[in-house]
This record gives structure tokens, sequence and C-alpha cells, in this order.
């Protein structure tokens, strides 16, 4: 199974750790992972701003870019759901166009879900971590539905304890753009986030997109805490955190 | 309702500092949401309802002419007269006009968001006429002379303790901290003017084609009161309002009141059709319907049309995160919250409202709950491009996407941007790995460090391990 990982922009500048992460866990599931090399974003940034024709324009890069794959994979619910639920928006009107995009958005996948559901990986190695919380991001939530396909990953993880924070579902306030226009608004909810985490006493909050770990990380060690863990899924996985 | 949602940034952070409004916000949270979250669970079949509901709005929506003209035909049957409104200024003439018809001294009021779209108070007041609000909280408000919040709970923006020291200053009687005290002295106040009113001024949450009906669902029965004591009922409301049948309503009635207060159904849900008949008992004497256009059918046929599903629940701004932080008056307008961010740019103009549609973290949880299954993400995003095309969006954002945008479109050059941002990020977040100070990122640093980068980007690391890759499998052979 050829899987060709969409890494994302932000692993790629922020925390490339996640991406290898990523494909060691793809080829622990029997994958072989290909990384095309002039991957950049999936033109979320542009879409969620107004700018259709950028979008498109990133995306039809995208396209060419792992048409060849069997499966596209991404760490990134955010993204994957950019591919799967936006990209057909962006090609409605070209029917082309748009009848590769859909064969693309259907073999396109977050993490998690793919190993569950596709790879279906069945065991993990034991982790040094034992407690931690686990932060639903609102696109794989509520674009994908990734909810349970994390804990399940979690609980095959031995002397791992997951304690849910209070309202796991609401959004850390990251929202791309929004984080820097309303900076204020932005950072109350993340500060309620980290209030939410803090609550549960866990070592680390587990995620599984890259926008709200900067940000819940980021408000953390402004309020001080210098402790608590943010990771991203795969790391957690596969044991490089 | 003088519209200031241009100031919706600076709004928002005072709201965000205001104490007393946060501590009120929360109740909306343990109130509506979990209340929603409860009542959805009596129904065994509640998806299949959501999808009903949404295909009646979008059947009345598609021959919505035909509907309203139904609506007219059973309605003036039955004695009412209706009235079209283009405007919310022409609305306002027509209950003004009727005011003078009928020698209208007093009018009472139970709620109504489409009078508060048409500033209609302030338009009766001109004219000589006075206008009590009866619906608790928009009393509330109009004695604080305060605009709504919330398009449901009106004055959630308030505590007991602010409406005890507000009933004992325009009251002035003894101070009462009970909310049945509360309300027991705020009904002895009503009650006078229920009797000596000569119109009842009522919107209405549908009407209905097939039976000439104006409905409404309350919880006080001031309701009741305003729509059948007074001499002349005039009901206001929108045109989008209109449902084909009594069948198509209780189908919707599943789903207002458990959305909206987290109730089964409401302690009133009111039908009136017609004028007093002869042996009726109460009723009013004269029954005006005035349907306002507003702007709602510029969007029939175009891609905002699924806005006009709003049967007006407000669980889209109860759930959502901006709204739960900053309250209903930072959006500057009649309608708060998501719903809001839409509705106002679409009815107040797009360059009045241009925070609005930004205003979102597109998390998508008014989406999810929405009854009616408006994809109101998506209609921000619409915006989003509407202000894009119109050249709306201020500059930096404009130049800084465009950049982005432009290199990302070229791999080579892309990669040689990032390893030198990479860097130079990695070098700003010193041995902390953190970076307190952005500049030109000050939205973000102001509360939030930003974790430095490793130092090399994913594609540098991953060809680095390509080759050593290969050098090993080479020396292996």
């Amino acid at each position: 199974m050829r899987v060709g990982l969409f890494v994302t922009c932000l692993v790629d500048l922020m925390r490339p750790g996640i991406g290898f992460a990523a494909i060691k866990l793809l080829e622990a599931a029997g994958c072989e992972v290909f990384v095309p090399q002039s991957q950049t974003c999936c033109g979320q940034p542009a879409y969620n701003s107004g700018d259709r024709a950028s979008a498109q324009a990133l995306a039809r890069k995208l396209l060419g870019e792992f048409e060849a794959c069997d499966h596209v994979v991404a760490p990134s619910g955010s993204c994957a759901g950019m591919i799967r639920t936006h990209y057909p928006d962006l090609f409605a009107d070209q029917p082309a166009e748009l009848e590769r995009v859909q064969r693309l958005c259907a073999r396109t996948y977050e993490l998690c879900d793919f190993l569950v559901n596709v790879a279906q990986l069945k065991s993990i190695k034991e982790k040094s971590i034992k407690t931690i919380t686990y932060h639903d991001s609102c696109c794989g939530l509520r674009e994908l539905g990734v909810k349970s396909q994390p804990r399940a990953l979690l609980a095959m993880v031995q002397g791992l304890s997951v304690t849910e924070m209070p309202e796991a579902e609401v959004c850390c306030g990251f929202g791309g753009t929004f984080a820097v226009k309303f900076g204020e608004i932005s950072t109350r909810l993340a500060d309620n986030k980290c209030g939410a985490i803090a609550a549960t006493g866990a070592e680390a909050v587990v995620l599984g997109d890259l926008g709200c770990m900067l940000n819940i990380e980021g408000r953390l060690r402004r309020r001080g805490d210098m402790k608590t863990q943010v990771l991203h899924i795969a790391e957690v996985l596969a044991g490089t955190e | 309702m003088q519209i200031t949602s241009m100031h919706f940034k600076a709004r928002a952070g005072k709201k965000l500092a205001d104490v007393k409004l946060q501590a009120a916000l929360r109740k909306l949270q343990s109130n509506f949401v979990k209340g929603r979250a409860d009542r959805i669970l009596e129904l065994d079949n509640f998806e299949d309802i959501r999808a009903a509901a949404a295909a009646i709005r979008d059947r009345a929506l598609a021959s919505l002419d035909v509907w309203l003209e139904e609506f007219e035909r059973n309605a003036t049957a039955r004695g009412a007269v209706v009235h079209w409104a283009e405007t919310t200024e022409e609305a306002n003439r027509i209950v003004c006009e009727l005011a003078a018809k009928y020698d209208v001294r007093k009018a009472v009021k139970s709620k109504s968001m489409v009078s508060e779209e048409c500033a209609l108070n302030d338009a009766l007041e001109a004219a000589g006429v006075e206008v009590v609000e009866t619906d608790l909280g928009e009393y509330i408000l109009q004695l604080a002379h305060e605009a709504p919040s919330h398009i449901v709970a009106p004055v959630v923006h308030k505590s007991r303790d602010e409406v005890s020291d507000l009933f004992e200053e325009k009251h002035k009687l003894p101070r009462k901290t009970g909310i049945p005290d509360l309300c027991r002295e705020a009904r002895e106040m009503l009650r006078p003017h229920f009797l000596s009113a000569d119109m009842g001024i009522s919107g209405a949450n549908f009407i209905i084609a097939e039976t000439g009906s104006t409905l409404i669902v309350t919880n006080e029965g001031n309701g009741r009161m305003v729509t059948t004591l007074p001499r002349v009922h005039v009901a206001i409301t929108g045109i989008e309002k209109v449902v084909p049948t009594l069948e198509d309503v209780t189908t919707l009635l599943r789903l207002l009141p458990r959305h909206g207060t987290g109730q089964s159904i409401t302690n009133y849900v009111s039908l009136t059709t017609g004028v007093k008949g002869d042996g009726d008992l109460d009723g009013p004497q004269h029954f005006h319907i005035i349907l306002i256009d507003a702007g709602r059918t510029k969007l029939i046929g175009s891609d905002m049309q699924a806005m006009l599903r709003c049967i007006r629940c407000g669980a889209c701004m109860n759930h959502c995160p901006v709204y739960q932080n900053v309250g209903g008056h930072a959006y500057g307008w009649v309608y708060p919250g998501p719903m809001g961010s839409i509705l106002t740019p679409i009815y107040a103009g797009l360059e009045n409202a241009l925070d609005l549609p930004n205003a979102s973290t597109l998390c998508n949880q008014c989406g999810v709950v929405c009854p009616v299954k408006i994809p109101l993400p998506d209609l921000m995003r619409k915006l989003r491009e509407k202000q894009f095309e119109r050249g709306l969006k201020p500059w930096p954002e404009r130049f800084g996407l465009a950049l982005w945008g432009w290199a990302a479109r070229r791999p080579v050059l892309y990669a040689a941007l990032s390893m030198m941002g990479v860097r130079l990020l990695a070098w700003m977040g010193g041995a902390a790995k953190l970076i307190h100070n952005l500049p030109f990122g000050g939205g973000w640093s102001g509360g939030r460090d930003l974790p430095a980068p490793q130092g090399k980007t994913f594609r540098e690391l991953y060809r680095q391990h390509k080759r050593i890759d290969r050098i090993n499998r080479t020396q292996q052979d």
C-alpha cells in the first residue's frame, strides 16, 4: 500500500519530528511511505481568508503531487479536512477536475483515522509518559469524525491513562489567521483550554493538529506552566516524544 | 437599530475584561448548551427530524412568493390585513400610520427582533405613541436604555443584582432580590399597561400559509396579552418566516424550543388567526400583519440563500466559543453570534461589518448544532470571499497572504525561504525555545509565546535521512 504523506506546512516548519513519527507509524502498519518533495501547503489559509484563486492553485498543485498514491495521509485533521471536505467546493464549477479531486478526497485521511480504519494498526509499544488528556481539534472532529480513533490508538498503549478534560470538543481559539487578527479573543479561548487541561492533572495534552498545539503550548508557557507537555499523537504513539 | 459592528474588535476586548459580563455569560453554557443536549435525547430520530426541518424550510423558500400569497389570501379571508414593507423604514411608516388611524396612544409589545431591525420603538415614540416592552428581558432593557445582547435571552448580559438595582431605581420600591419577587414586581408594573394599551405589537416565529395564522412561542404569557387584549394587533415579521402548513410547523416546533431554551416545548405556543369573531370572548378588533423584506429577497437564488432557513433559535450563539466569551453587544447590531456575523453584513452592508465574518475560528460548532442545518462557517467563508473580491480586506492581510500563496506555488523558492525562516525563528527562541515577542505578530504574542521551531524543516531533514539511507545501503552492498 503506497501512502503519500502530506506533512503539512506547519509540521514542515515548526515540528518536523511529527512528520518522522508519522512515517514510523505508517511503516509499522505496513505501508510504503512516499513523501513528495515539492509539497508545500494545502491552501487552507487562503481559502479561509477568502482568496479562492490562490487556494485553487495550491489545491491543483497538491492534486498533481499526490494523485499517484493509493492513499494520502496528513498528521492534521485540519489539512486532511481541507482536502476532503473543501476541495470539492473549490472545484465545484470545473467538472473535469472535480472528478479527479473527488477521487483524491475519497483516499485522503487524517493520520489516526487512517491507522485505525484503513491500516488497522494493532499494537503499540509501551511509552515513558503515563497520564495524558486529549484535545479534539475542530476540523478533525467535526469535518472528519475523528473522535474515537485517537482514543482507540491511545488505549493500545500499555500503562497509559487518558483523563478526559471538560469541554474537550470546544475550540482552543486558534482558527488560523483568527489567532493573530483577534488575538485577545483567541488568547481567552486558549486560556479556557489551558484551565481545562490543568484540571485533569495530566502530564501532557495530546492532540492531532499543529495549529492547536502551537496555540495551547504558547498559552501554557505564557501562563508560566513550563511542565505540561503538548504532544502530537503521532509523537506519543511512535515513541519520539 | 444603529449599527456599530465596525467596532467589534475594540468592543470585544472590553467585554473580555468585564468581570460581571463574564459571570453572566456562563449561565448560557449551563442552561442552554446543556439544556439542548439533554432535550434532543428525547427524540429518538433527532437527525431525521433535523433533516425534515431543513427540507421544510427549503421548500418554503423555493416558492416563497407562492406561500406568501397563499398566506395573504387566507389571512385576509379571516379578517386580517396584510401589508408588504420593502424596507424597515416602510414598515415603521405603516405602523405609525396604523397608530394614527386607530388613535393609538399606547402600544404594548412582545419580543420581536424584526422590530429591533426596524428600530420601531424610536419611530413610534417620535410619532407620540408610548411603547411598553412586556417581555421581561426586553422590559428590563427598556428601563436600562440598552439593546438586547441575545435573540432569545435579550438580557443575558445582566446579573440579577443589576436588575434589582435597576428596578429599585426606576420603580422606586423597596429593593427585591429574589427572582419570583422581581418577576412579581415587573408583572404589577406591566398589568395596567396591558389593560390600557390601544395597540399590541408582536413578532412571529412562523406564519402559516394554509391558515393565514401567525405563531409565537413564549414563556411568560405576555405574548397572549399583547395579541388579545388591545383593540388593534400588529404582527411584524420577515417574509422568510412563512411555512406551508400547520403540519410543517409541528416539526419545526419539536426543534425550536429544544435548541433555543433547552425546553421540550415553551410554556405557550400561540397561534393567532384573524380578528375577534361574533361570540368570541377576546381578540383584537383589527389585525394587521406587516411582512418585511429589508434585504431578504436579495438572498433568494444567491449562494447565501441557506441563511433564510434560520428559525432564530439562538443555538449557534449559545454554542459559539467567541460569543460565549464576548457576549452579544460586541457584534454591534440586532443579531449576534454566527448567524449575526452573516446577517449583519448582508442586511446592514458588508463594509459596515468587516470584522464579523472573520470573527470566527470556523470551528463549526454552530453548523453542527443548527437545527435547520445552515452551513454557517461556509457562509462566513463566502462573505470573506466577497470581502476579498471587493478589496475590503486590510492590506497587511492581503499582502501577507499573496506573498505566502505566491511562494507556496514555487517549491524551490519556498524551500529556501522556509529554511531561512525557521532558522531565524529558532534563533529568536533562544535557550528556552520560546519566542515572547513576534514582530508583525503582536496579535499572537500579546497573550501567548510562540514555541520556536526545531531549526530545520522536515523536508530538509527528510532529504538528509534519505541520503544517509542511500549511503548505508551502498556500503552494505
